[in-house]
C-alpha cells in the first residue's frame, strides 16, 4: 500500500535516522513512501501552551497535505496522538472539524501500524542487547500502544528485555513544559533513569524521540553508563 | 508571573531536587499502588464501574437542582437544620453564628477539606474557641502549623521522628518515635476532647438526595465520635457531593476506597440523617448541614468542565501524578493540589492568578486514566491553558508561535531554519550553560542533541 | 430572594447549558445516562459465591485479613461460655450494652455491672466501660463488614466509644453483597430511617504515620464478632 509517512520536526533535526529506518523497513516489507514536503510540525507545542488559533495555522497545513492519504504513519507516540486523539478537538467547531475526524482513523504511530495493521512482528532484525523499554504517554495512554512495542522487542534476535519499575511513568518531557518548569522535567528524568539503571540494561528504547531526546540529555549530563535508542533503529538492524 | 506562580516555582525548584523528599513519598506511593491495584484486580470489571460510577456523577450534578433540593426535603423532615453558603464567607459566618448561639467553648472536628477551602479553623481560632483536628494526620499538621499535605494523607511527608518532636514540643508527651505509641498519645489527648467538645464538625464525601443523608468515610473513627458525642454537629459539605439514591453508595463506597487507599472498605462508612430522633438516646440534639458553593457554579456553567465537580475527592490522581510526587502537597499552594487542584483551582480562585497549576504538567494523562468517575482531566488542563491565553495572551509567545507558522509549513523557510539552526548550535557552544544561553532553561540540566548533519528532509529530496 | 433561591437559581442558569455525556472514551458512551440497578452492580463490584457457605467462608476470610476476631457458635449457650472467657482474658470489669433479646443474654451471661445506652446515660460512664456489646442489622460477606445503626445497635457511641466492640450476630443476618444490604436498608428503614447508619469493617485503624498500620486510632482496638 501507499505509506504516508509524517516526519515531526524534532525526528527531521535531531534524530533523522529514525525516519530513513522506517522507511527502509516500510519499503523492505514492499510498500510505497510518501513524504509529505510541506508541514514540518503538527502543531502540538502551540495546541498544548494554549494558543489554539496559532496551532491551527500549522495543523490545518497538515490536514491540506494528508488529505487522501490511504494510511499515515506518524514517526512518534506525542505527534501520533495529536493528529490521532486531539485533532478533533483542536478543530472542534471549525470548518475543519470533518477533516480532522476524517484524518483520525487513517493515523498509526509506527509500531502500530506494523503490529496491529499489517500483522508483522518479525523484521529478521539482531540486536544483541539488553534493553529497557519506556512507554511514552501520549502512545501508551492516548494510543493503547502497549503491546506493539513488545511484540515487536520479542522477536529481535538476541534482544533481552527487561521492564523497569518506572516504564508506564512520565520521563519529564512534556514539550513546553520542559522548559517552563525544568526542575520538575528534571526530577522525573532522574526518577526515569535511575529505574532504567536498576535494571542493567545497556539501552532505554522508546517510540517516542522527544522522550529519548529528555532521557538522553540527563544520561550525556550526568554521564550515566546507560544508553538510548528508538525502536525503529534496533529494527533495521540486521 | 503572580505570587503564587512565583512561590510555586520557588518551592518546585526546592522540593524537586529535595532527594529525601523523592524517597519518602516514591516509598509511601509505593506501597498504596499495591493495595489499590489488588483491589482493582478484585472487581469484577473495574472499568465498567468507572463507566456506571461516572454516568452516576453525571445524573447527579446535571440535574443538582432537584437533587439538592431533594436532599433538603428528606434531611429537614428529620429536624436537620440546612443553611445556603455562596461565598466562603458566608459559610464562616454561618457557622460562627452557631457557634456564638450554641455559647460554644471547645470545637472537635474531623477531616473536612472544605473547611481548609474556606479557612474556617482561623477564622474560629480568631473568635476565641478552641480547635481541635481529630484525624490523626490532620492533628499532627494542626501541632505542626502547617496545611494538610495529601486530601486523603495529610501527614505523608513527616517521618516517625518528626512527629514525636512536634509531640514533645507541643503536647508534653512523645515516649518514643514508635507510631503505635506516638498514636496511642493522640487516641488519648482526642478522647477528652471528644468529651469535653460542644460541637463537632464535620465534612461529607457524599449527600444522598432520596434519603437526606450525608455519607462519611474513614478509618480512625474519630468523624463518629465527632458525631456521636457533642451537642451540636454541623456538616460543612460542597454542593457538588451529592448522589441520587441510597443504593449509589454500594458502588461508590468501594470506588473510594479502593483508589483513596488501597482497601476494600475503609473501616468506617456511616451515613447521616439527622439529629438524635425520637428513641435514639445520644447523637446530637442539633443537626446543621451547611451546603458550600463557593465558586462551584461557576464550574458548574462551564459545560465543558462541569465534569471536574463529579470529584469524589478520592486523591487518586495525586498519588499517581509525576508533578505531585516530585513537588509533593505544599508547593500548591492551595486546598486541592494534584491533578484535580491544577484544573479547578484556578476557576475556583482566578484563571490570571492560578494557571501556572494547569502549566506545571507534562499532560501524561496518567490522571484522567486512574480516575475512578472517569474526569478528563488532562484535557481540563489544556482547556484551562487555552482559557488563559485567551483571557490574557503573552504576547512574545503569541508571536514566537505565529512566527513558527510559516517556518513549519513551507518547504523553503524550514530549509532555512535548518541551516540557521546549525550556525547557532555552533555559536551556542560559547554560552552554552550561561545565563546568556537562551536555550538555558534545558542546558542547564541536560545536555542538547546537535542537528543532523543531513536532516530527514534533506535525506529525502535526495532520494527524489 | 433568599441565599437558597439565589443558588438554586444560579445552578438552573449554569444547567441551561448541555454538558457532555460521561466517559471520554467513545466506545463507552451512552446516549443517555443511566442509574445503575442491582444487577448492573453485581456484574462490576468483586464476585461473592453463590451459596451461603461460601459467602460465610468469605465474611470470615475477610474478618481475619482486617484484624476482626470471627467466632462461629452454636447456640446462646455457647455465646454465654464464649463472653466468660472474653471477659477473664480481657479483663472486663464493665460492660455497656443496648436491650434485645442477644444482647440481654450477653449481659445476663457476664455477670458484669451493665450501663444501658438505650436510656439515659452519662457519657463519661461510658467512656469509662471496657467493652461495648450490640446487635447489628447485618453481616456483609464482601467487605467483612457489621452493619449498625442507632437504633439497632444501641445509640451512635456504643459501638465506637468502648476500646473493645462486641458485636452479636445471627447467621440468617448475613447478606452477600453491599447491593444487598442498601436493599436490606430501604426495605427494613424506609418508613422511618435511624439517624445513623454504619458500615463497621474491622477494628478502628490509621496509616497517617509513615503508612504504617496502627489499631485503635480513635474507636476500638477489638472488634469481636459473634455469630450464631
Amino acid at each position: 500500500m501507499k505509506v504516508t509517512l509524517f516526519i515531526p520536526c524534532f525526528i527531521d533535526l535531531f534524530y533523522p535516522q529514525v525516519g530513513v529506518a522506517m522507511a527502509r523497513i516500510l519499503e523492505k516489507l514492499g510498500h510505497t513512501v510518501v513524504c509529505p514536503e510541506g508541514p514540518a510540525c503538527c502543531g502540538q507545542p502551540a495546541f498544548n501552551t494554549g494558543y489554539w488559533d496559532e496551532s491551527r495555522e500549522v495543523a490545518i497545513k497538515v490536514l491540506e497535505s494528508l488529505q487522501g492519504a490511504e494510511v499515515v504513519v506518524i514517526a512518534s507516540g506525542s505527534c501520533g496522538a495529536m493528529m490521532k486523539v486531539f485533532y478533533p478537538e483542536l478543530f472542534a467547531g471549525t470548518k475543519h472539524e470533518a477533516m480532522a475526524r476524517e484524518l483520525a482513523p487513517k493515523c498509526y504511530e509506527f509500531s502500530a501500524f506494523l503490529v496491529n495493521k499489517l500483522g508483522v512482528t518479525d523484521l529478521g532484525a539482531r540486536f544483541p542487547h539488553k534493553v529497557t523499554f519506556h512507554d511514552g504517554c501520549h502512545g501508551l495512554r492516548e494510543l493503547n500502544n502497549k503491546r506493539p512495542p513488545r511484540e515487536l522487542m520479542a522477536k529481535v534476535r538476541g534482544l533481552e528485555l527487561v521492564e523497569m519499575g518506572a516504564a508506564e511513568i512520565c520521563c519529564g518531557f512534556g514539550g513546553t513544559f520542559s522548559a517552563k518548569f525544568p526542575m520538575i522535567s528534571t526530577a522525573m528524568g532522574e526518577v526515569k533513569c535511575a529505574s532504567a539503571l536498576e535494571t542493567s540494561a545497556e539501552y532505554i528504547v522508546s517510540c517516542d524521540s522527544s522522550c529519548l531526546m529528555q532521557i538522553q540529555g540527563l544520561i550525556d549530563r550526568q554521564h550515566k553508563p546507560i544508553k538510548t535508542i528508538h525502536l525503529a533503529e534496533i529494527l533495521v538492524q540486521q | 508571573m503572580s505570587t503564587a506562580a512565583a512561590q510555586f516555582n520557588q518551592d518546585a525548584r526546592r522540593l524537586s531536587a529535595d532527594l529525601r523528599h523523592r524517597q519518602t513519598i516514591q516509598t509511601a506511593m509505593g506501597k498504596y499502588e499495591v493495595a489499590r491495584d489488588q483491589r482493582k484486580t478484585a472487581f469484577q470489571d473495574w472499568q465498567a464501574a468507572r463507566q456506571m460510577a461516572a454516568e452516576t456523577k453525571w445524573v447527579a450534578v446535571n440535574h443538582l437542582d432537584r437533587h439538592l433540593e431533594q436532599f433538603v426535603r428528606n434531611i429537614e423532615a428529620r429536624g436537620a437544620k440546612v443553611h445556603w453558603a455562596s461565598t466562603d464567607e458566608q459559610a464562616r459566618d454561618l457557622i460562627l453564628g452557631i457557634l456564638r448561639e450554641k455559647d460554644a467553648r471547645v470545637i472537635v472536628k474531623s477531616k473536612a477539606m472544605t473547611s481548609e477551602e474556606i479557612h474556617l479553623n482561623e477564622a474560629m481560632e480568631h473568635a476565641g474557641y478552641e480547635v481541635v483536628e481529630s484525624d490523626l494526620g490532620e492533628f499532627i499538621v494542626q501541632l505542626r502549623e502547617e496545611p494538610p499535605y495529601h486530601i486523603v494523607f495529610p501527614a505523608m511527608h513527616l517521618t516517625r521522628d518528626e512527629i514525636k518532636d512536634v509531640f514533645q514540643r507541643k503536647l508534653g508527651d512523645a515516649p518514643s518515635n514508635n507510631p503505635e505509641e506516638l498514636t496511642m498519645v493522640a487516641r488519648r489527648v482526642l478522647r477528652e476532647k471528644y468529651l469535653q467538645a460542644d460541637v463537632g464538625i464535620t465534612g461529607a464525601n457524599f449527600a444522598i438526595a432520596e434519603t437526606g443523608m450525608l455519607s462519611i468515610t474513614e478509618n480512625e473513627g474519630n468523624a463518629r465520635l465527632t458525631a456521636a458525642l457533642p451537642r451540636t454537629m454541623i456538616t460543612l459539605v460542597g454542593i457538588e457531593k451529592v448522589l441520587p439514591r441510597l443504593e449509589d453508595l454500594a458502588l461508590f463506597l468501594p470506588m473510594l476506597s479502593a483508589m483513596g487507599t488501597g482497601q476494600t472498605l475503609s473501616c468506617y462508612n456511616t451515613m447521616y440523617g439527622g439529629p438524635r430522633q425520637p428513641g435514639e438516646m445520644d447523637g446530637p440534639e442539633e443537626y446543621h448541614v451547611v451546603l458550600l458553593d463557593n465558586h462551584r457554579t461557576a464550574l458548574l456553567a462551564d459545560a465543558e468542565q462541569r465534569d471536574s465537580l463529579h470529584c469524589i475527592r478520592c486523591g487518586a490522581c495525586l498519588n499517581v501524578c509525576p508533578i505531585f510526587r516530585n513537588v509533593g502537597g505544599h508547593t500548591y499552594g492551595t486546598t486541592y493540589s494534584g491533578p484535580i487542584g491544577a484544573v479547578i483551582t484556578p476557576n475556583l480562585r482566578g484563571l490570571n492568578d492560578w494557571k501556572h497549576l494547569s502549566y506545571a504538567s507534562s499532560l501524561c494523562g496518567a490522571c484522567s486514566e486512574t480516575c475512578p468517575v472517569k474526569i478528563n482531566l488532562h484535557h481540563h488542563l489544556l482547556q484551562n491553558r487555552r482559557n488563559a491565553s485567551r483571557q490574557k495572551p503573552s504576547w512574545w509567545q503569541k508571536l514566537a508561535f505565529k512566527a513558527f507558522a510559516p517556518m513549519a509549513t513551507r518547504p523553503a523557510l524550514w530549509s532555512l531554519v535548518t541551516k540557521m539552526g546549525r550556525l547557532g548550535q555552533k555559536l551556542h557552544g560559547l554560552v552554552k550553560g550561561s545565563r546568556l544561553d537562551p536555550a538555558y532553561a534545558w542546558t542547564k540540566t541536560r545536555d542538547l542533541p546537535p542537528i543532523a548533519q543531513q536532516t530527514f528532509k534533506e535525506w529525502w529530496r535526495t532520494r527524489s | 430572594m433568599s441565599e437558597r433561591d439565589n443558588m438554586l437559581a444560579r445552578i438552573r442558569e449554569a444547567l441551561s447549558v448541555a454538558a457532555p455525556l460521561p466517559g471520554h472514551d467513545h466506545a463507552t458512551v451512552r446516549e443517555t445516562p443511566v442509574l445503575s440497578n442491582i444487577a448492573d452492580q453485581r456484574r462490576v463490584l468483586p464476585a461473592v459465591g453463590q451459596s451461603f457457605d461460601e459467602q460465610l467462608v468469605l465474611f470470615r476470610a475477610n474478618a481475619a485479613e482486617l484484624r476482626a476476631d470471627f467466632r462461629l457458635l452454636n447456640g446462646v449457650d455457647a455465646l454465654a461460655a464464649e463472653l466468660k472467657g472474653l471477659r477473664d482474658a480481657e479483663g472486663w470489669q464493665r460492660v455497656a450494652s443496648h436491650g434485645g433479646d442477644l444482647t440481654e443474654a450477653a449481659c445476663r451471661a457476664l455477670g458484669l455491672p451493665v450501663l444501658l445506652t438505650d436510656q439515659a446515660y452519662d457519657k463519661r460512664e461510658l467512656a469509662a466501660c471496657d467493652v461495648g456489646i450490640t446487635g447489628c442489622d447485618a453481616l456483609v460477606a464482601q467487605t467483612g463488614s457489621v452493619l449498625v445503626t442507632s437504633r439497632s445497635s444501641g445509640g451512635r457511641a456504643l459501638s465506637v466509644l468502648p476500646p473493645h466492640h462486641v458485636v452479636l450476630a445471627r447467621r440468617e443476618q448475613l447478606v452477600p453483597d453491599l447491593p444487598a444490604v442498601f436493599a436490606l436498608l430501604k426495605a427494613k428503614y424506609g418508613a422511618g430511617y435511624p439517624s445513623m447508619i454504619s458500615f463497621v469493617t474491622g477494628p478502628s485503624r490509621t496509616g497517617d504515620i509513615e503508612r504504617i498500620l496502627v489499631l485503635g486510632a480513635h474507636g476500638p482496638k477489638k472488634l469481636t464478632i459473634l455469630c450464631l
